[in-house]
């Protein structure tokens, strides 16, 4: 049945502004304060969605198309999670390569953008952006390999749905290890506190934010609403691996899944609350820490 | 009892990458603690049901390798006044690299090895894998303190490889193991004291330099 799967992506989609304000409420209501109310990322996309844009004299095409092509990969990447549990929209052996390539294009189109505009703290940021990706990258890739030694199954869907289910028993520690590795991959993915800060205004200390700092009105709103998809993604991939739904019917494994995605963005405002934010020297060996975790559990999936 | 077995080895093995990948002496010593008190675990694990001899060894190894080495090792921190820093020879990154392709060698050596029953199959890579990461320790990090540190972990190392025959090894020959490193430790960290003292640092490097 393919309706659950448009049904469930419908879901990831719609509530993808939401695990963000989750965080940020999740974050202010352990430090003592009242927060934004969770619902804010929609009211901002709404009045960004109606204001004009400016785009600087020395921009070209490419400033206009970044924001266009990180949300579409970030929608089209999500056609390739098995988020109902059991199927993915579009599947085919190796598609997780392609999940990671998309979103690393998304990624590209922004950098991209971002040089674009000449500006020079912008460029800095982009280039901290693909600094922190190219040592996530290792990371996701090892998370999916051990996947797919688990599980046998050289498609996201196999590797997320019925097969997993039957390869946790046989292989827990390994498969913990590489959820702990994903987890620590959505920290960097999603620009999340000890690798990138999203509350910090200062350019001098932003990663993700710094880079978009030129793009206003519908383009800035498409720039948050991919990242935010994109966070959702990764939850959803680390859910999907914690908590494989392919034995429950369709409504209940999206249920879970919502109710993991909420989890996750409370444990993701825990950690921000938690945690400083480590000097930007620390960052690639807090990710190579996410690797070696990841490599550790391919290990321990070749030799069992 | 297997999935304890593996889970504590797991844990093992993690304690040796937080060694690796720490910034901060504090976080060392905690985590070889952790490893001590996992390692007094293991033969409660591995034998279930145990006799005196299994109940001793946990006990003592949980006294010396989780409560009194890391205690002395924090009062030498202390006593010394050494700064919080790791301060690697070796950067962390490549650290944490060098330890994941130990273990990996670990795995890949111990298939080879004509040992053991299959319930213990993961007990001699992480043997060795906290052997190698343990040497790796003690030759690549700066400071005599963590040095002191990677030497608890090859010795945790060759511990493990001794829960293989536990029951045919006699007690007193543990106790004994467990007592020499007892006095080596207390030793290392009198002479770390006193290279402190007289050098105003801990770094080993420096030893090598002549003076009056």
């Amino acid at each position: 049945m393919t309706w659950t799967a448009l049904l469930a992506l419908a879901v990831v989609v719609g509530m993808a502004p939401l695990i963000p304000g989750i965080a940020a409420k999740t974050k202010a209501r352990l430090a003592g304060r009242r927060g934004a109310p969770v619902l804010q990322l929609y009211r901002d996309l709404a009045r960004l969605w109606g204001k004009g844009v400016v785009y600087s004299r020395v921009t070209t095409w490419v400033f206009r198309m970044g924001p266009v092509v990180a949300v579409a990969t970030a929608a089209l990447a999500a056609c390739l999670l098995p988020l109902d549990g059991r199927r993915a929209l579009i599947t085919f052996s190796g598609d997780f390569v392609a999940f990671a390539s998309l979103l690393a294009l998304g990624r590209f189109a922004l950098v991209l953008a971002a040089w674009d505009t000449g500006s020079s703290f912008e460029g800095m940021g982009a280039s901290r952006e693909v600094t922190v990706a190219s040592f996530a990258e290792p990371a996701l890739f090892l998370a999916f390999v051990a996947l797919v030694l688990a599980t046998d199954s050289l498609s996201l869907g196999g590797a997320l749905g019925g097969p997993l289910v039957q390869a946790w028993p046989a292989a827990t520690p390994a498969l913990a290890m590489v959820t702990a590795s994903l987890f620590l991959v959505l920290l960097a993915e999603g620009a999340r506190v000890p690798v990138d800060d999203p509350a910090t205004h200062l350019e001098l200390t932003m990663i993700h934010e710094v880079m978009v700092l030129d793009h206003s009105g519908p383009d800035l709103a498409m720039i948050l609403l991919g990242h935010a998809l994109k966070m959702t993604l990764f939850a959803a991939l680390l859910i999907g691996a914690i908590l494989p739904r392919a034995s429950l019917a369709p409504l209940p494994a999206i249920g879970v899944l919502v109710a993991g995605l909420i989890v996750v963005a409370v444990a993701v405002g825990v950690v921000e609350s938690v945690m400083a934010r480590l000097r930007l020297t620390h960052v690639p060996q807090f990710l190579t820490a996410a690797s070696a975790l990841a490599a550790l559990g391919v290990i321990l999936l070749l030799v069992a | 009892m297997t999935q304890i077995v593996e889970l504590l080895l797991l844990l093992v093995t993690l304690t040796n990458f937080v060694v690796l990948g720490t910034t901060r002496l504090s976080t060392c010593i905690r985590a070889v603690a952790v490893q001590g008190v996992l390692l007094g675990l293991l033969p409660l694990a591995l034998y279930p049901g145990g006799s005196l001899h299994t109940w001793g060894l946990a006990a003592g190894t949980i006294l010396v390798k989780g409560v009194v080495l890391p205690r002395f090792l924090r009062w030498a921190i202390r006593e010394a006044a050494v700064r919080r820093e790791v301060e690697p020879r070796l950067g962390y990154v490549a650290s944490l690299l060098l330890g994941v392709a130990a273990v990996a060698a670990a795995f890949a050596i111990s298939r080879q090895l004509p040992v053991l029953e299959q319930a213990r199959e993961m007990l001699v890579p992480v043997a060795l894998a906290t052997v190698i990461i343990g040497l790796l320790v003690l030759t690549t990090r700066s400071k005599a303190l963590v040095q002191v540190v990677g030497y608890i972990m090859l010795e945790n190392g060759v511990y493990l490889f001794g829960l293989i025959h536990v029951e045919r090894v006699p007690f007193l020959v543990e106790v004994g193991v467990l007592l020499d490193v007892f006095v080596a430790v207390f030793i290392m960290g009198i002479v770390v004291f006193h290279i402190s003292r007289e050098f105003d640092s801990l770094d080993t490097t420096r030893l090598t330099e002549l003076t009056d």
